[in-house]
């Protein structure tokens, strides 16, 4: 029994649109994601910003309530769980957001900040909370001396690290990070990523790690998602998708990177256009408007997703150049 | 670069400090460097290491007060920028040099059309009609690949995408033909896909309008698919300069080095830990004395601590300011 599984997650926006912004219309921000999470493996999600990976990290938790589709956790549907209820959910799932500056109450000391999720279950007498918290700041690399400090006296790794303390406080078995390195310096990036290693080596959690950068999502993953306006478009083993990726926009997102080796510039295939509106997305293959090898087939008909898995592990990849419109 | 020509920038011994409440910080400490025509230098090192305050004393615009040009001067082709007059850097500023930002909506004003706010820069700058300037505005956004020009023209700047912003803001900027472009982490805030095609265009246009372009930028990889050499700083010093080659395969200064290691980038065979650089960047009312560097350095010694290096030209393009740069 998978960790998570997500059947056909939606969340659709009410949002106004047209002239006048008179219309009533709905902003397809997951539109229909499906994936599996295994105990203790992170699950890579990528794509370029607005294709709706926040959304889905904050849906799974029910930080937003998803307009349709399942959650498990350990088998058991979440999706219906009362308000009330998702309290003792938190204690298994967390979230480490990206903005280390605005997620962490300046009000609050180091020590409050990381003790607030065993206050509010009312875990453990005073003094184990205590112990726990200084645990916590081990466990990040930090020393119990910034325990009466407060956030805004950090850097912004530092900051990360008081945050994920945070979401370790409970012993969560799945925490969403939601690009979590994103706003760092190379120096201390990597220096945070390595800290997410040890984690998930040593307690054994599973994450969803959101991120726009590939490179980071490699370093990181056991398995990975590459979203497009809302959906899945490939998923598959780390290992799979960067030897060997499938997708057009897989493809074309690997090609965009700039590589740090002088002697490669100036030669990369560089995809056209833009993402288009998740409010009135394109009919059939959401790629298909900027796609290099576009068929007639791509803007009617939605593509299925496709295992063409040689490993014995599941790639899937929807788009009509495989399976039967491969043919 | 071509050592026979006139540098067309010439940086000497430039020194910029801010007085705050807690008193006067250097944000860039004697620093030197030439621009030749047509080159394309980048600018690199993380937040706060004096990037964008060193692109704004080139254009005159370091906020006064706070900030104050201490010591040193600007050469745009033999004139010191740093003594003359502010109406004469007035037509300097969007003349002769141009600057693009990581935000253009700072840039741009939200009440005015795109089309209005280039024509006051074109009529600002040239001899022309405002109907004159209308057509060259139209040709310029159709330069730097925006679709149908003619009608976004009409637009606002809230009505086009990051991207498109972009191009206005470049298009604004080259539609007088400066000799140089100091472009401030213009690709930062948008999608790699999104980049690579700014990139591109700025490429393009540089070789059409035969100006030299400053990149500031955080990411390596920008500056290694784009660059012709690269200068890298450390809290508001200039560590090493090189042409591209040796910058990424010979790199000397331990920082550099450090650096390169450290940015997470697509690899053959994972690996299991990032390299990192320990520590993190002082801030600047808490700096060591002797090598700025030193309390990160892997090749630190006694001497690092007590006497602080300088910039010193090795063999080939590289100069490096270490007393043990990487062999
Ligand atoms: N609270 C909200 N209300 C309306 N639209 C939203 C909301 N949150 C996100 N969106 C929209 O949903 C889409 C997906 O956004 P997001 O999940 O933040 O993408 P990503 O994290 O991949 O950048 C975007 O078009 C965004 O504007
Ligand atoms: N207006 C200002 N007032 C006070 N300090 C400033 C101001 N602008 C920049 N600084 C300081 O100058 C240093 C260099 O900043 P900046 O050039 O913006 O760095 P970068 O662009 O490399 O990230 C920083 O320490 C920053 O805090
Ligand atoms: S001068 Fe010394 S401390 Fe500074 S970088 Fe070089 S070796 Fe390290
Ligand atoms: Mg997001
Ligand atoms: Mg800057």
């Amino acid at each position: 029994m998978p960790l998570l599984e997500v059947r056909d997650l939606k969340k659709y926006f009410p949002v106004r649109a047209g002239l006048f912004r008179r219309t009533k219309a709905q902003l397809r921000a997951v539109d229909g994601v499906s994936f599996r999470i295994e105990k203790g493996r992170t699950l890579g999600l990528v794509g370029e910003s607005g294709c709706g990976k926040s959304t889905l990290g904050r849906a799974i938790l029910r930080l937003h309530e998803p307009s349709s589709g399942d959650i498990l956790l350990n088998g058991r549907s979440i999706i219906d769980v009362p308000r009330s209820g998702m309290m003792g959910l938190r204690r298994q799932m967390q979230m480490i957001f990206q903005d280390p500056y605005s997620s962490l109450s300046p009000r609050r000391t180091v020590a409050q900040t990381i003790r607030e999720p065993l206050d509010v279950h009312g875990i453990g007498t005073r003094e184990e909370r205590r112990r726990q918290v200084d645990r916590l700041l081990d466990i990040v690399s930090m020393g119990p001396q910034v325990r009466d400090r407060y956030p805004h006296e950090f850097s912004g790794g530092q900051r990360q690290r008081i945050g994920i303390a945070r979401a370790l406080a409970l012993n969560p078995e799945f925490i969403v990070a939601d690009e979590p390195v994103s706003a760092l310096d190379v120096s201390v990036q990597s220096q945070v990523l390595n800290l997410i290693a040890d984690l998930k080596r040593d307690m054994g959690i599973a994450f969803l790690f959101i991120s726009h950068d590939l490179a980071v999502i490699q370093h990181v993953s056991d398995d990975v998602g590459v979203m497009y306006l809302g959906r899945l478009v490939e998923f598959a083993s780390a290992q799979d998708l960067y030897r060997d990726p499938q997708h057009p926009y897989t493809k074309a997102l690997m090609a965009a990177i700039p590589v740090p080796e002088p002697g490669r510039k100036r030669t990369r295939l560089v995809v056209k256009g833009e993402v288009p509106s998740p409010i009135d997305p394109p009919a059939g293959c959401p790629f298909h408007t900027r796609c290099e090898q576009v068929k007639a087939v791509c803007s009617v008909k939605r593509p299925l997703a496709v295992d063409v898995g040689a490993s014995g592990r599941p790639h899937l990849v929807s788009c009509h150049l495989y399976g039967d419109g491969g043919q | 670069m071509n050592p026979d020509q006139a540098p067309l920038l010439r940086v000497r011994d430039l020194v910029v400090e801010f007085s705050t409440e807690v008193g006067v910080a250097r944000a860039i400490d004697g620093i030197s460097f030439d621009i030749y025509p047509n080159e394309t230098v980048g600018l690199v090192g993380e937040s706060g290491c004096g990037k964008t305050v060193t692109g704004l004393s080139i254009l005159g615009l370091i906020p006064s007060p706070p900030g104050k040009i201490v010591r040193g001067s600007i050469e745009l082709m033999g004139k010191d920028l740093t003594a003359i007059p502010e109406k004469e850097l007035r037509d300097i500023r969007g003349g002769d040099i141009s600057m693009i930002f990581q935000e253009p909506m700072t840039a741009l004003n939200p009440v005015f059309t795109i089309g209005n706010q280039m024509v006051d820069v074109l009529t600002q700058h040239r001899n022309l009609t405002r109907k004159q300037a209308h057509s060259v505005a139209i040709e310029m956004l159709d330069k730097v690949g925006i679709p149908a020009p003619g009608q976004r023209i009409l637009e606002y700047p809230h009505q086009l995408s990051g991207g498109m912003r972009q191009r206005v803001m470049i298009a604004m900027a080259l539609s007088c033909g400066p000799k140089l472009l100091v472009a401030d982490e213009p690709t930062t805030a948008l999608d790699v896909t999104t980049q690579a095609q700014v990139l591109e265009q700025i490429r393009l246009l540089q070789d059409e309008f035969q100006m030299a372009v400053i990149l500031v930028t955080h990411d390596l990889g920008v500056v290694a698919e784009t660059c012709d050499r690269g200068i890298v700083m450390y809290c508001g010093s200039i560590v090493e300069s090189a042409g591209i080659e040796d910058l990424f395969n010979h790199p000397c200064h331990p920082y550099t080095e450090g650096l390169l290691q450290s940015i997470p980038r697509l690899r053959e065979k994972p690996v299991d830990r990032l390299p990192i650089i320990p520590g993190r960047v002082p801030d600047l009312f808490h700096l060591p004395s002797g090598c700025r560097f030193a309390d990160r350095c892997s090749k630190v010694t006694d001497r690092c601590r007590q006497e602080a290096p300088v910039l010193q030209q090795l063999t080939g393009s590289t100069a490096v300011s270490c007393f043990n740069p990487v062999a």
